[in-house]
């Protein structure tokens, strides 16, 4: 299928319709998750396929399943029509899948050519042929567009572009008939992106297929011909015709509600005094000018794209970033710059936005988990009372309706719900006066949603300030009292909730990217 | 491995322990016996059991192996290892590593033995020992925490640059200890039992309550566990680690001055290749050597294993080259064996 030399005169015109591959209702689960969740996905040859989808939409996971990385536990893979199982990513690598991962998977250390015969390397009787090597390598850059690159150069000394370009010789070398490309653009600036393309269109005009994975729409106008959206681990729509597909539907379908979400009843407009002032907060080169405040009992969200610089605002408010201009004060009192410590005494609370990487300690105990940033208090001079602690921290997740209801479980037995409420557990305890959440329902289950959307409301009934980012529109319209839309790191519009809509605030979150005009 | 089920009603041998726990662990409410099994004391279980294997060969190969002076030689060889793995420990189950006790142990033990110290008498002599090591514990604290190098790298320096300012003050010569008070340590007994083998005893007692029973001992916990998730919940991640490694300098400086006693010597050449058996010790005892999970029950047990198999050695006239064979292999078994538990176990 590899000699279907077929040129591409009206780019994104209805693609062949000979599929290469074809992945049916495939499910994968991990302990708490549904990350796939009956997904298809299906590329034909000579296509670049894209695959939408906010961080934690299952992309990732997918396309571990089709590199063989992952055995989903439900679902089927055709590849060119024969039903395949890959055990392993060998089995993959065999059947002529290349994956260009995120973090590029090559050697620093070893050769450029050295690189891309890696596995596989050209020898006889054992021993290598470095010159075969070369010549193998050359002939493939140049095949790329890249005869400058030399083959015996060391890859950790090429730049991150030279370094994607081997990274695709060495997906070419093998034969491969589909290369999964994931975010291949996040290390390239715009020259270097107008080449990826360049090279991409020159692989499909060959025959080969792309999965093509980007954040940046525009990008997906420009190169892609179909595209399938992944929400929540579920396919919420399948080889759109991309540049026939309005940017707003695109956005709409990767961040919009899959089902009608209960929001809270919110209560009169707050009017409590001012908690948290932020005051011209920026960080070099991620956000600029950022100023806001929050009243005791009110919901403030933060509504932006993947990379606006919303969870790098949420993040040096916390402190966990130092910020290299503006301050932040709570209760009027400035904190100390670029400390954790610092705003956690002064009552801030974070729920990050990777809930294993960054919230939890998985094998340890639910409620140690619960207890930790307020271990002082079942302590006397440092000895903890043991008692007091798990008495406590019962009494916080049950409140919180922390199910199954046993606080000596390890938390990576729990759901992804049930996880999420015991990091706001861990808030609820501390009696923190100012909460940031950070993508709270990601990887939350549907009921469990409501549930957390609940605890928000009530935690600012109390007189909580609480900041929310989100990365889905309603969710912050139907939640917050106010709304920052946050766009290439500045704050374009501030408004109460009331007063925007989805339309609107998509809008705002996407000005510029011509959001009438096809993909 | 599916019919762990029928085993976990009755008492199993010890090399089902894992496939019970499994199996309990897998029913909704831990039995009891699971919950038994997951104290320090339970999960260690397969090291008690090596222990009295190790005994039963003992009593069959040597008259002399169930005498009270024998056990109270392993136990009088165990301690000063022992202390120091109490530090290694703390320092590992925090997410760090420390390979320079052994020479900071002998770097404390020439710096207080010197004529200069020794003319002050014992107390300055002790407090010189515990300063020097916690000092370099703070060196290294300071670097790994606030300076960001890598423990392993930060500690192998210590390990050289203590070894070279040991041989510089000492001159590559032993030290006499002539303070009568501190030579006296090694062969003071109090009910018949070694002072050595008390503090050896203290010293895990304090590690444990540090341990199990304090903030700092739950903190370590989550720093090792999770550096970020603790650094986000408000914890002083940089200050904990620095004093992470004070405490184990701390405690190669209370074993500087127990060999000190012991050999009544001051010498650079103490301590050789201790980090490797304390490091041992630690991963037999079933500590993550990635940190956050880890027992100090575990590592003493470890430090005992190793020393009751030198000490069969001995009685039993054997090549010490063998002996460490027996501990390479001994090693290599327990890891294998505990990391299959962990895979059934998540």
């Amino acid at each position: 299928m590899a000699d279907t030399e077929r040129p591409r005169p009206d780019h994104g015109e209805p693609v062949d319709a000979r599929p290469l591959l074809q992945m049916r209702g495939i499910v994968k689960e991990f302990p708490g998750v549904r990350a796939l969740d009956d997904v298809d996905l299906d590329v034909a040859a000579g296509e670049v396929h894209c695959l939408l989808g906010q961080n934690g939409a299952g992309k990732s996971t997918l396309i571990k399943v089709l590199a063989g990385a992952y055995r989903p536990d439900a679902g089927e893979i055709l590849w060119a029509g024969e039903p395949v199982v890959f055990g392993s990513p060998h089995d993959a690598d065999a059947a002529g899948i290349a994956t260009i991962h995120q973090e590029l998977d090559l050697v620093p250390g070893l050769s450029v050519a050295e690189n891309i015969v890696l596995g596989h390397e050209p020898g006889r009787f054992g021993f290598s042929r470095p010159r075969a090597a070369d010549d193998a390598a050359r002939a493939l850059l140049r095949r790329l567009g890249h005869p400058e690159i030399p083959p015996r150069r060391e890859l950790g000394r090429l730049s991150a572009a030279g370094q994607q370009i081997v990274s695709m010789a060495r997906a070419l070398s093998r034969d491969a008939r589909l290369i999964v490309m994931d975010e291949p653009s996040a290390v390239l600036d715009a020259d270097e992106v107008d080449n990826l393309f360049r090279v991409v269109r020159e692989l499909t005009a060959a025959g080969v297929a792309v999965v093509y994975i980007s954040h940046r729409l525009e990008e997906i106008r420009r190169i892609g011909d179909r595209v399938t959206v992944l929400k929540d681990g579920r396919t919420v729509a399948r080889n759109l015709p991309a540049p026939r597909t309005p940017t707003a539907e695109v956005i709409r379908l990767m961040t919009g509600r899959a089902i009608e979400y209960v929001f809270p009843e919110r209560g009169p407009s707050p009017s409590g005094e001012i908690v948290l002032d932020v005051d011209g907060l920026g960080r070099r080169g991620e956000f600029a000018d950022v100023s806001f405040t929050v009243r005791a009992g009110e919901v403030v969200g933060l509504a932006g794209l993947v990379g606006s610089g919303r969870s790098e605002i949420l993040e040096t408010v916390y402190g966990a970033r130092r910020p290299t201009a503006g301050s932040v004060a709570v209760r009027g009192r400035k904190l100390a710059p670029g400390s954790v410590p610092a705003a956690v005494r002064a009552g801030m609370g974070l729920a990050p936005e990777e809930r294993k990487s960054q919230g939890l300690l998985m094998s340890e105990p639910v409620y140690r988990n619960v207890s930790l940033p307020a271990l002082r208090r079942f302590a006397r001079a440092g000895f903890l009372r043991g008692g007091a602690e798990l008495a406590a921290a019962a009494e916080v997740t049950a409140q919180l309706d922390v199910r199954p209801a046993d606080p000596t479980r390890p938390v990576r037995t729990l759901s992804g719900g049930n996880q999420q409420k015991v990091v706001l557990a861990r808030w609820l305890l501390e009696e923190c006066s100012v909460l940031l959440l950070d993508e709270p329902t990601r990887g939350v289950d549907v009921g469990a949603r409501s549930e957390i959307y609940a605890l928000v409301r009530r935690l600012a009934a109390r007189g909580v300030a609480v900041v929310l980012v989100s990365s889905e529109v309603p969710e912050v319209l139907g939640l917050a009292d106010r709304v920052l839309v946050v766009r290439e790191g500045r704050v374009v519009r501030e408004a109460p909730a009331a007063e925007l809509d989805e339309g609107r605030v998509l809008d705002l979150v996407m000005e510029g990217r011509q959001r009438e005009g096809a993909l | 491995m599916t019919n762990g089920d029928s085993q976990a009603v009755t008492v199993p041998p010890a090399a089902e322990q894992g496939r019970v726990e499994r199996a309990a662990a897998q029913a909704d409410r831990p039995s009891a016996l699971a919950r038994v099994l997951d104290t320090s004391a339970g999960r260690n279980l397969g090291l008690v059991a090596v222990l009295l294997v190790l005994c039963v060969i003992g009593l069959a190969t040597a008259d002399t192996f169930a005498t009270t002076s024998n056990l109270l030689t392993i136990l009088t060889s165990a301690s000063i290892i022992g202390v120091i793995t109490v530090g290694v420990t703390i320092v590992i189950i925090g997410g760090g590593i420390d390979l320079s006790v052994g020479k900071v142990m002998a770097l404390a033990s020439v710096w207080a033995t010197t004529v200069a110290t020794q003319s002050y008498g014992p107390a300055v002599m002790v407090f010189c020992a515990l300063a020097v090591g916690a000092g370099c514990g703070l060196v290294n604290g300071v670097l790994i925490a606030y300076g960001r190098i890598v423990p392993f790298i930060v500690t192998l320096a210590m390990l050289i640059s203590a070894q070279g300012l040991a041989e510089r003050i000492s001159g590559k010569r032993s030290q006499i200890v002539t303070d009568p008070t501190i030579a006296a340590i090694a062969t003071t007994r109090l009910l018949g039992i070694p002072l050595l083998v008390y503090i050896f005893a203290a010293v895990v007692a304090v590690g444990w309550v540090l341990l199990n029973r304090t903030t700092f001992g739950r903190r370590t916990f989550a720093i090792g566990g999770n550096p970020e998730a603790a650094r986000l919940a408000g914890l002083h991640v940089r200050r904990h680690t620095m004093l992470l490694y004070v405490i184990s300098g701390l405690c190669c400086g209370i074993a500087a001055i127990m060999i000190a006693s012991l050999t009544t010597t001051g010498s650079s050449t103490h301590g050789t290749l201790y980090e490797l058996d304390a490091i041992a010790a630690v991963i037999i005892g079933g500590t993550l050597l990635t940190g956050g999970r880890g027992t100090l029950i575990g590592s003493i047990l470890g430090v005992l294993v190793f020393t009751t198999i030198t000490n069969l050695f001995i009685l039993n006239n054997l090549a010490t080259e063998v002996q460490n064979i027996a501990k390479g292999l001994i090693i290599v078994a327990a890891v294998l064996f505990q990391s299959r538990a962990r895979r059934a176990d998540t």
